[in-house]
């Protein structure tokens, strides 16, 4: 395993940076008062020190302690509207590409049309119109009602071209059913193509919730990172000069998205056999 | 004579062209019937758009015909119950043309011979499937310790064929159409398998249905031939017949044209060039050095210039025409005893 | 055999492929030579290195394979010896190739007169335009191709014809051998032999050599005056096409020509046991011993040396 990684020098990158904000978040949660992440809890604006290794802000969070509690919020946006996305992809895909017909008009179209309204402003407006602050699970669903529709169109020329295959043929005499076929012979041949798109779709989600919380249009009283962010911008952090407030998120966010960003890279070269490097 | 499966004036074209305007014919007015009590080996023979890929898929139920019905003892596919499906999945099966693409990478070649095993509910215990998955890699010259727990890269090509001639011997099924079985496959290794397709066809009274292009192992492998052009046959009958005495044009320049094994250079044969395809009569006829006004007019029915052969040539009009039902008795089998075991 | 009588000579050729475990050789020690308009056979089975040894008389053999030894000279000059350009201009002018699959190789946006006109011109040919249009037009004529097809694209042609299409481009420089690799494996059986009748004909108007590299035996006996027979990398068996197919020397030739289904009348199924080896394993002593049913004790030990028989032919068995 670690011989590969050496090889595949994307997918070490990857699992390295995102290692390192695991610890970070697990060491962390054991060692830092989360509570000061709440507003009021510690002195303002304070540069970092030895008390507050990363500074406070403005309405008195202890920045250390908003980076660990936050940065689990953010990413669990992400990961759940990713993995609902492509899972909600994945069996539109497999079934449209499949049975071909009618289903795969139907879903191609629907897919295809959804893809010309640009997301953001969808999100945007769903997020304006309910009432009342919106959750961090709450925020998730919404974003995932539109990750579906990318890994719907890719995963579906992926498996376009696995349908002819003898293998399929050979199954379809074996007396295997549609659904047989598609979890017993095209989805393990598809896994890390699935797992590249799965990541993908993890980051496009964060990125989506890190945009509309910068917007304003998060969970206010979250104190993750794209609030964060929210709070820097309202606040007028940098022509104010307090670079610690907004450096903190920055970093984080860098490195999850070079995280994510590296571990695709590394997926893709699993998946696609030409891009791999001779044994 | 009561047919197991039985194409009835089966015709499959495909849409093509911009705006799915053209269509190709890929087989036309087919009727073909296998026998149920009394199992053959019959060769179809043709070049590439003949359509006899056309019609082994047809007959395996892959693709639904245009026109006319595929029929599994009496009842037409599309029609069949789940049972009366799983019973025709059981009784027909298939060995392909690509030796690679048959096999998912995913898994280990054990996953082609364990499925249908499971699928068709052939053993009662993991011990017996092992047990009957090693005798049908015995049967076929394979070794079961070099090749289960194997992946599909790591075999040659002609130990995947095998394989798959191993997976059709476990499931017993009554009719095996086999495309191209050989073609992909290094020639001191065709006879091999040719050899063990025959043996199932002998031992164990299996139908075969041998598809190729290559004349000289059907006439090898097969009692009984069907020679295709452009999507309807030209000769059919006994293999012994048509091969050293073809009455169709076509045949005879398709079987002057085999470079033979031998010090005899013989491999030259009349022929005109075509031009364009004729629409209406005869398909040949642009090709044909025999060709005569006629020919261009209306096609050629089947003509039966004796008991077990029938040509679609006008040279042939003083024989009786051949009815659509007698297909089946031009190419049922002669009660004689095998030719093939004797050493030539 | 002296260079005056001989267009083409292979001399101890080896070519090997360099794998992490180990390097391999797909050509070993082969040996053989053509003379002025004769037609020479290549068989052999996959694996068995003939399009290997076809890309190696040319020098286009590519990392990680490359000439380990041996020495290939066309009439007077040594090929290995020649600059890169030299051997370019060589290549096309001098000996001419069609390659395996080449009917799909074509350019499918250039339509044949201009591959053709490439060619000539990238042998730095200063015809005019007329001058190229008449050659092309007269290459056309030569394989059989109508007028016309000069100014098709390929996917508008048959596979008959873009095959024929590809024999008037290795033409067009009159070399003096063509090697053609698999020229017919695609076509059909009637579309093959008028391909191979006009790869006869231009070859006799050309006073060329061919060397045909291929598996069907069938056409190797109809079409060859001398067949060579390759295994594991090796030239087992040479000789005049009449010898190989009634007297055959080495077991592996006899027992491939017996394998191979007649027209005349139906026999039994005889293959050959076992597999062919994998290069990189290949068996102690003659690499056909496992599958030999005449293997003695020597066979096992000692790889047999080539020998010549007469002037014509050569086999590598310790018992031929």
């Amino acid at each position: 395993m670690l011989s590969y990684l050496r090889r595949n020098i994307s997918l070490g990158v990857g699992i390295g940076l995102l290692g390192i904000l695991v610890i970070f978040m697990v060491v962390g949660a054991f060692t830092v008062d989360t509570s000061a992440a709440q507003p009021l809890s510690v002195p303002a604006l304070q540069p970092p020190s030895w008390d507050y290794p990363l500074g406070t802000d403005r309405q008195g969070r202890d920045l250390l302690a908003v980076m660990v509690a936050g940065t689990p919020l953010t990413l669990q946006v992400g990961f759940i509207a990713g993995f609902l996305g492509v899972g909600v992809g994945a069996l539109l895909a497999f079934t449209a590409a499949y049975y071909g017909g009618a289903v795969d008009t139907v879903i191609r179209s629907i897919a295809d049309i959804g893809l010309t309204i640009p997301g953001l402003l969808v999100l945007i407006i769903i997020a304006v119109s309910l009432k009342g602050s919106l959750t961090v699970n709450q925020m998730a669903i919404i974003i995932a009602s539109l990750a579906w529709l990318n890994p719907t169109r890719t995963i579906r020329s992926q498996v376009l071209t696995l349908r002819e295959r003898g293998y399929v043929e050979i199954a379809r005499l074996n007396g295997m059913s549609g659904p047989e076929i598609i979890f017993g012979e095209l989805v393990p041949n598809l896994l890390p193509y699935l797992a590249a798109t799965l990541v993908a779709s993890v980051s496009a989600a964060i990125l989506a919730s890190v945009g509309l919380e910068v917007l304003g249009l998060g969970p206010v009283e979250a104190p993750d990172l794209g609030m964060t962010l929210y709070w820097v911008q309202f606040n007028a952090a940098i022509i104010n000069g307090w670079w610690w407030w907004w450096t903190a998120p920055l970093v984080v966010i860098v490195i999850v998205f070079l995280g994510l960003f590296f571990l695709t890279a590394g997926l893709d070269e699993i998946a696609n056999p030409r891009l791999r490097r001779t044994v | 004579m009561s047919a197991l499966v039985e194409l009835r004036e089966v015709t499959k074209s495909f849409a093509g062209g911009v705006l799915g305007r053209e269509r190709t014919v890929a087989l036309e007015r087919f009727s073909f019937a296998i026998d149920a009590e009394r199992p053959g080996i019959t060769a179809v023979v043709g070049e590439s758009g003949s359509g006899k890929t056309t019609l082994a898929r047809l007959l395996l139920g892959l693709v639904d015909p245009t026109d006319g019905a595929v029929l599994y003892k009496g009842h037409d596919l599309r029609q069949l119950s789940a049972a009366g499906r799983r019973e025709f999945r059981r009784d027909v099966q298939a060995i392909f043309q690509d030796p690679y693409g048959v096999y998912n990478p995913f898994y280990r070649v054990d996953h082609v011979l364990t499925t249908p095993v499971r699928k068709f509910r052939l053993a009662s215990s993991r011990a017996e499937r092992r047990r009957l998955i090693e005798e049908a890699l015995r049967a076929v010259g394979l070794r079961p310790e070099e090749i289960l727990g194997r992946y599909p890269h790591q075999l040659s090509g002609g130990q995947r064929q095998r394989i798959m001639v191993a997976r059709a011997l476990l499931l017993r099924p009554r009719v095996i159409v086999a495309d191209e079985p050989v073609s992909m496959v290094d020639a001191s290794l065709r006879a091999t398998i040719l050899g063990s397709l025959r043996k199932l066809h002998e031992e164990l009274g299996i139908s075969i249905l041998y598809i190729t292009h290559d004349l000289a192992t059907a006439y090898q492998v097969a009692d009984t031939i069907l020679v295709m052009y452009r999507a309807s046959v030209v000769e059919a009958g006994d293999v012994e017949l048509v091969v050293k005495a073809p009455q169709h044009p076509y045949t005879q320049l398709l079987i002057g044209s085999i470079p033979r094994v031998s010090t005899v250079r013989d491999w030259a044969v009349e022929e005109r060039q075509g031009r364009v395809a004729a629409v209406s009569g005869c398909k040949f006829a642009d090709r044909c050095p025999a060709a005569m006004p006629r020919c261009a007019a209306a096609p050629p029915p089947l003509y039966r210039p004796a008991p077990r052969r029938a040509a679609a040539c006008f040279l042939l009009d003083d024989s009786p025409v051949l009815q659509p039902g007698d297909t089946g008795s031009v190419l049922a089998r002669e009660e004689r005893p095998m030719q093939a075991s004797v050493v030539a | 055999m002296d260079a005056s009588t001989t267009v083409l000579r292979v001399e101890k050729l080896c070519v090997a492929y360099d794998h992490p475990l180990g390097a391999v050789r797909a050509v070993d020690d082969v040996s053989f030579v053509l003379r002025p308009r004769e037609r020479f056979g290549l068989a052999g089975e996959s694996g068995s290195g003939k399009s290997t040894m076809a890309l190696a008389i040319l020098r286009m053999i590519k990392p990680p394979g490359r000439i380990e030894g041996g020495e290939v000279w066309l009439q007077d000059t040594a090929l290995s010896g020649l600059a890169d350009d030299a051997i370019r201009r060589l290549r096309l002018a001098g000996i001419a190739m069609v390659p395996q699959g080449s009917m799909n190789s074509l350019n499918p946006v250039v339509r044949i007169r201009d591959q053709i006109a490439d060619a000539l011109a990238d042998h730095g040919s200063r015809l005019s335009r007329r001058e190229v249009a008449d050659r092309v037009r007269s290459l056309l004529m030569q394989v059989g191709l109508p007028p016309e097809a000069a100014g098709r694209y390929p996917h508008e042609l048959s596979g008959g014809m873009k095959q024929r299409a590809c024999i008037a481009i290795a033409i067009c420089l009159r070399p003096k051998v063509i090697i053609a690799d698999e020229p017919t494996s695609a076509l059909d059986v009637v579309v093959q032999r008028q391909v191979m009748e006009t790869l006869g004909r231009v070859q006799q108007q050309l006073d060329a050599a061919v060397i045909l590299v291929g598996h069907d035996m069938g056409l190797m006996a109809q079409f060859v005056d001398r067949l060579g027979i390759m295994y594991a990398g090796r030239l087992v068996e040479v000789a005049p096409i009449r010898d190989i197919i009634t007297a055959p020397r080495h077991p592996y030739t006899r027992m491939l020509i017996d394998s191979l289904p007649s027209l005349e009348h139906k026999g039994r199924f005889v293959g050959i046991p076992g597999l062919a080896p994998l290069l990189r394993e290949l068996p102690p002593g003659c690499a056909f011993h496992p599958r030999c049913p005449m293997a003695e004790a020597r066979c096992r030990l000692e790889k047999p040396a080539v020998r010549a028989f007469g002037a014509d032919a050569t086999a590598a068995c310790h018992l031929a």
